[in-house]
């Protein structure tokens, strides 16, 4: 089909075209919003099903770096409505940096991910034959007071919730099952929306986008606000559920 | 006698009846319409056939009188069959209390069974005429699903720490009927199924202490591991024990941590076996060990049967969070699902 | 009173979207690279056809194994493999996508008078993401095959299974966003592209039943995709949520699995209910009956059957008010369904009829259809599920719909639109013959399961009771007859692509705006973009059909 300027053959005026591509991406959100519906079902069930194991697993997070996530995507949500502002009034060169910046916030989001996958590994929380809810309380040499106490603290608390769920391994298993296949996949999210990034930070920088075209913008804004929503529910139910030291 | 090609199963249980009725029900309407259509398509067909290359036909657009009929009378006739098949399903729901008590076990490809006494069957399941029936299905792997077309009663047997699926039904007339594995559950799934044999009372206590040699009673089974697991340290039957008693348990109101109460059935006993502490009793310590994989289904099957054995003693009222069942003691635990 | 033909000799316009210069070409590479909808639906129209291949030979070798008793063909687990490939091949590779990704994609931009789809990139996306899903799944026949059902139901798929699910489920997975991104693009498409004057109820019944078809696409299909990936990782690392042994529930997997794959087969019917909306006006000259009940119908069929999954589990021993809750539902969606039924029925009333070959398929297609419905309210009634869930009952009640209604729907509109498609006719006394042999043929096949269901013939079975012998060979008889049926329009559709008489942009004549431009149609549809100023199936004030103002039932309106 042919392509007139920013009008691509198939529409007869921009209007439309835009109408249709906002309508595709919020269209698009919705079926995100059951495909992430399946698995917060899952969660959810299993959660009641097995409270004290979820909430075992949920206090190995570290919290630390989860909450500075949820503040680098916040943020990064403020950037990316920044440079659609940008865009729509004609800010050619912030808008490049907005979508810089927000790129930039969501490659910390992702590191920081890495690191986290990198202590469930190290603590043997990876579901499958190594996982090991015990391994850490029993491995590691505290060097501080402070660090025994909390150990202590831990493991007594891994013995009362032996008690009133015995097989806690692998509901704990299940817990982390759960965590790896809900956060992976809102971080293969985050990196599509990490491409989606760079491709517009091109265009940007050709100075393709004004105040009467700037669909693109305005749509993946609306896909990375939407991923970012996800994690807001992500965030309360994997770290925050059985928080109380 | 069944003809060469019957269009239906034998009715041999309670139950069949009904459904034929049902069937007969919901195939006659459905006959009349589907005729009704098809007749009048090819009457129209013919009746309106174009008679000329260039000819349209009437511009009638529709009418709201005939849309309200055809809207309302099929909704009506709908109901109607939901509310007889919601009729006839509450009673396949609805167990008895005074029925004779079977465990059908499923495993890729067989079916063990085991009659009361503790005899145990493989593909075949042996039934007295006339007496409630109860089965109690378990599976040790997959989803199976246990299927008896001349009794019309089919219930998923599912794998699971928490789960026996139950169902119930009376035979009527003796004679051997097939039985199925109707839940797909791989290679050689269409193997899975047997005979059930429909015998005169007599003939059926024949039967079972007849063929004697086959299984010890399972209730002095499950004394037996009830006494070797150790069971008995905890659960004291005079109720002064680190575990609730557990004489007259079964049918029982239980009351747990948190204020819940549930009804002991085979359901409960085999979690509580299992996994004890998904459900603690009210002001006792989840001190028991989890049997999970420790015990095979015969033998959850023989502690079932044995603490259900202990309904007709004394029931301890104190401190054991256990109500006793209401109404008459010595009659059987109402059944509850 | 003219007697001239209808159908004066046309010749093919000088430059169509088949043999159109834009791009590269005519060349390969201009087909595997092309956005424009009509030559996409080409590419499905071979991709799924494949499958339909495929699943078919699947089917014969069930029926040929199912003549004795004790199986006459294969072993069990080749046979397990078998019924397994037919139906993942037919439901997720074959009927999905039949009537939406090949008629719909060609039809709906033209019959809204749009230029093309809304996202022509992601229309020809979605081909791919079709393709490599099928690559998938081909892997998986060819490499073990596939031995679950096509239910996937755990924890037998996620556990025990020697098969090659794995790739399986990757292979449904990426397929569903093939699904996904089509409705996706039907929705907009539909929401912003229609032509001056096409109001939504101006839109033919067969946009109407692709916009409900649509919904359910997005909104189901990620349920089952995100089910069956969990499924996947649960096989391929040993996770545990839907294994019991590890604290998972296998009923979940069961509830997520159904929470789609009820309303798919909504995507299945409700494009063959848009197919026959359009074909009985057509060929009965007149509007149809009751247009915004069907139009409605359509939405309420969509809407409703999301909340009727739990009525494939009456047996799992899940809670009597659900299944009660369940049950009623379930009548509740039957209603718009014989809705259809009447007034499609009606619509023949003072007609001028004629038996073109499309005309008989939608025939056949209601009178299948009906047969299917209304063995559904068997199914959905709770007293007598029990007996027959999971037997042949239900075997031949789908197949009635999915058979009976989808395909003989899909053929009916291949018939209906093929003239649009390659500008040429083919034998109408030759697919007469083939559609009536597929009736028959398919009658034979299914009807007697109905009987062996409730005999208590249970599905899936490789072997079975002596009894049921005589109704499994009568059963196996009727499929060599639909095998005919079936062949006979594919090669004679084959044969009129190049020998068919040329068609002429409307040879039936029907009212829609597809039938306003060229047979094949320009590349961007309408030469001028079309205004459109009239009424759906409105035979009366369309004095550019050439027909009698008024037939010999209805006197002229020359007036007006």
């Amino acid at each position: 089909m042919h392509r007139t300027g920013e009008l691509y053959g198939q529409f007869q005026t921009l209007e439309q075209q835009k109408e249709s591509s906002t309508l595709g991406m919020w269209i698009f959100l919705v079926t995100e919003v059951l495909f992430f519906g399946g698995m917060f079902l899952t969660y959810t069930i299993n959660r009641h099903q097995y409270f004290t194991a979820f909430g075992i697993g949920s206090n190995t997070l570290d919290i630390k770096l989860g909450t500075i996530n949820t503040g680098v995507l916040i943020l990064s949500s403020l950037t990316m409505a920044m440079a659609v502002w940008s865009a729509q009034v004609g800010k050619k060169g912030l808008v490049t940096g907005f979508l810089i910046a927000t790129l930039a916030l969501g490659t910390v989001f992702l590191g920081i991910k890495v690191v986290e996958y990198k202590q469930k590994f190290d603590h043997h929380l990876i579901p499958g034959h190594g996982f090991d809810v015990w391994y850490q309380v029993d491995n590691t040499k505290p060097e501080t007071e402070m660090g025994k106490k909390l150990l202590d603290d831990e493991r007594e608390e891994l013995h009362k919730a032996t008690l009133t769920d015995p097989d806690i391994q692998s509901h704990a298993q299940l817990y982390f099952s759960l965590y790896f296949a809900m956060t992976g996949l809102h971080a293969l999210h985050m990196i599509v929306g990490a491409g989606l990034l760079i491709w517009l930070i091109k265009l940007s920088m050709r100075g393709r986008f004004t105040p009467q075209y700037n669909t693109p913008v305005e749509i993946v804004g609306l896909y990375w606000h939407f991923v970012d929503i996800v994690w807001i529910y992500l965030f309360p139910l994997l770290y925050l559920i059985d928080r109380h030291r | 006698m069944q003809s060469q090609l019957p269009l239906y199963p034998p009715e041999a249980s309670n139950f069949a009846p009904h459904v034929d009725a049902l069937m007969i029900f919901i195939t006659s309407v459905c006959v009349f319409f589907a005729a009704g259509i098809t007749i009048a398509i090819i009457y129209f067909f013919f009746k309106y056939h174009r008679k000329q290359v260039d000819a349209i036909g009437v511009p009638i657009h529709g009418d709201p009188r005939l849309e309200a009929a055809w809207i309302i009378i099929p909704s009506i006739l709908a109901l109607a069959m939901f509310a007889w098949g919601a009729v006839v399903y509450v009673d396949y729901r609805h167990t008895p209390s005074d029925t004779l008590d079977i465990y059908v076990i499923g495993k890729q490809w067989m079916w063990k069974v085991q009659q009361p006494n503790g005899l145990k069957e493989i593909n075949e399941l042996h039934v007295p005429v006339g007496r409630n029936i109860r089965l109690i299905l378990a599976s040790e792997d997959v989803i199976h699903d246990f299927f008896v077309p001349a009794f019309r009663v089919k219930m998923d047997v599912i794998p699971g720490y928490n789960r026996y699926n139950t169902m119930w039904f009376r035979p009527t007339k003796a004679g051997r009927y097939h039985f199925f594995c109707s839940q797909y559950c791989g290679t050689n799934h269409a193997l899975m199924g047997g005979w059930v044999t429909v015998m005169e009372p007599t003939e059926y206590a024949a039967w079972l202490s007849g063929s004697g040699a086959g299984g010890a009673n399972p209730v002095a089974v499950g004394e037996k591991l009830f006494a070797e697991k150790a069971c008995i340290t905890c659960h004291l039957a005079n109720g002064t024990g680190r575990a609730p008693s557990l004489n007259g348990l079964y049918g029982a109101q239980v009351l747990l941590a948190g204020g819940a109460t549930v009804t002991a059935d085979e359901a409960y006993i085999r979690e509580s076996i299992l996994q004890p502490n998904a459900k603690i009793v009210a002001r006792y310590e989840p001190l028991m060990p989890p049997y999970q994989g420790q015990l095979t289904e015969e033998q959850v099957i023989a502690l079932t049967e044995y603490i259900k054995s202990l309904r007709s003693q004394p029931v301890p009222v104190k401190g054991s969070g256990i109500a006793p069942v209401r109404g008459d003691e010595t009659a059987p635990a109402p059944e509850k699902r | 009173m003219s007697t001239a033909p209808l159908v004066p000799e046309h010749e093919l316009p000088d430059t169509h979207y088949l043999n159109a210069t834009y791009g590269s070409g005519r060349s390969i590479r201009a087909w595997l690279l092309t956005t424009d909808h009509k030559r996409i639906a080409l590419l499905y129209l071979a991709s799924v056809t494949v499958f339909f291949f495929i699943g078919g030979i699947f089917a014969t070798m069930i029926r040929i194994h199912l003549l004795t008793p004790g199986g006459a063909l294969v072993s069990p687990e080749t046979y397990n493999k078998l019924f397994t490939m037919h139906g993942v091949a037919m439901i997720f590779f074959f009927l999905i996508p039949s009537i939406p990704a090949i008629l719909g994609n060609f039809l709906i931009p033209i019959m809204i008078g749009a230029k093309d789809l809304a996202f022509p990139k992601i229309n020809l996306l979605s081909w791919y993401i079709y393709l490599i899903g099928g690559c998938f799944v081909l892997y998986s026949f060819g490499t073990g095959g596939l031995d679950t059902g096509w239910t996937f139901y755990t924890p037998l798929s996620s556990i025990y299974s020697n098969s090659a699910v794995t790739p399986a489920v990757i292979g449904i997975f990426i397929n569903g966003f093939s699904s996904i991104l089509t409705g996706l693009n039907f929705i907009v498409t539909i929401h912003t592209m229609r032509a001056p004057g096409m109001t939504w109820f101006r839109l033919p019944l067969f946009v109407w039943a692709h916009y409900a078809t649509s919904l359910v696409m997005i909104l189901g299909t990620p349920v089952v995709a995100i089910t069956l990936l969990l499924a996947g990782l649960e096989r391929m690392f040993h996770l545990g949520f839907f294994n019991p042994s590890m604290g998972g529930d296998p009923i979940l997997f069961q509830h997520l699995f159904w929470f789609y794959s009820h309303p798919a087969v909504y995507i299945m019917i409700l494009p063959a209910m848009g197919v026959v909306s359009e074909i009985i006006p057509t060929f009965a000259r007149k509007p149809i009956f009751g247009y915004s009940f069907i139009a409605a119908s359509s939405i309420a069929i969509a809407v409703i059957g999301f909340f009727v999954w739990a009525h494939h589990m009456f047996v799992t021993g899940e809670s009597t008010y659900a299944a009660l809750a369940f049950s009623f539902l379930s009548y509740l969606v039957a209603i718009p369904s014989a809705i259809k039924v009447f007034n499609w029925t009606a619509t023949l009333y003072k007609g001028s009829i004629s038996w073109d070959p499309p005309m008989i398929y939608a025939l056949g297609f209601i009178g299948l259809f009906t047969i299917g419905g209304l063995t559904g309210l068997s199914l959905a009634c709770l007293g007598l599920d029990i007996h027959v869930h999971d037997t042949y009952f239900v075997v031949a009640h789908f197949h009635y719909i999915m058979v009976g209604g989808a395909v003989m729907g899909y053929v009916g509109g291949l018939h209906f639109w093929w003239p649009k498609i390659t500008g040429r006719l083919y034998p109408k006394a030759l697919s007469r013959f083939a559609a009536i042999v597929l009736f028959i043929g398919f009658n034979l096949t299914f009807f007697p399961q109905f009987i062996l269901g409730y005999l208590g013939m249970p599905r899936r079975y490789h072997s079975y009771p002596p009894e049921f012998q005589v109704l499994n060979v009568l059963s196996t008889a009727g499929a060599s007859i639909l095998a005919v049926g079936y062949l006979l329009p594919m090669l004679y559709l084959f044969w009129s692509m190049r020998y068919g008489k040329v068609a002429g942009p409307n040879p039936w004549p029907a009212t829609g705006l597809e039938w306003k431009t060229d047979s094949p149609p320009p590349t961007e549809n309408f030469h001028v973009t079309p205004v459109v100023d009239w009424e759906p199936y409105d035979y009366r004030n369309r004095p550019d059909l050439g027909l009698a103002a008024g037939g010999p039932l209805a006197p002229a309106h020359g007036d007006d």
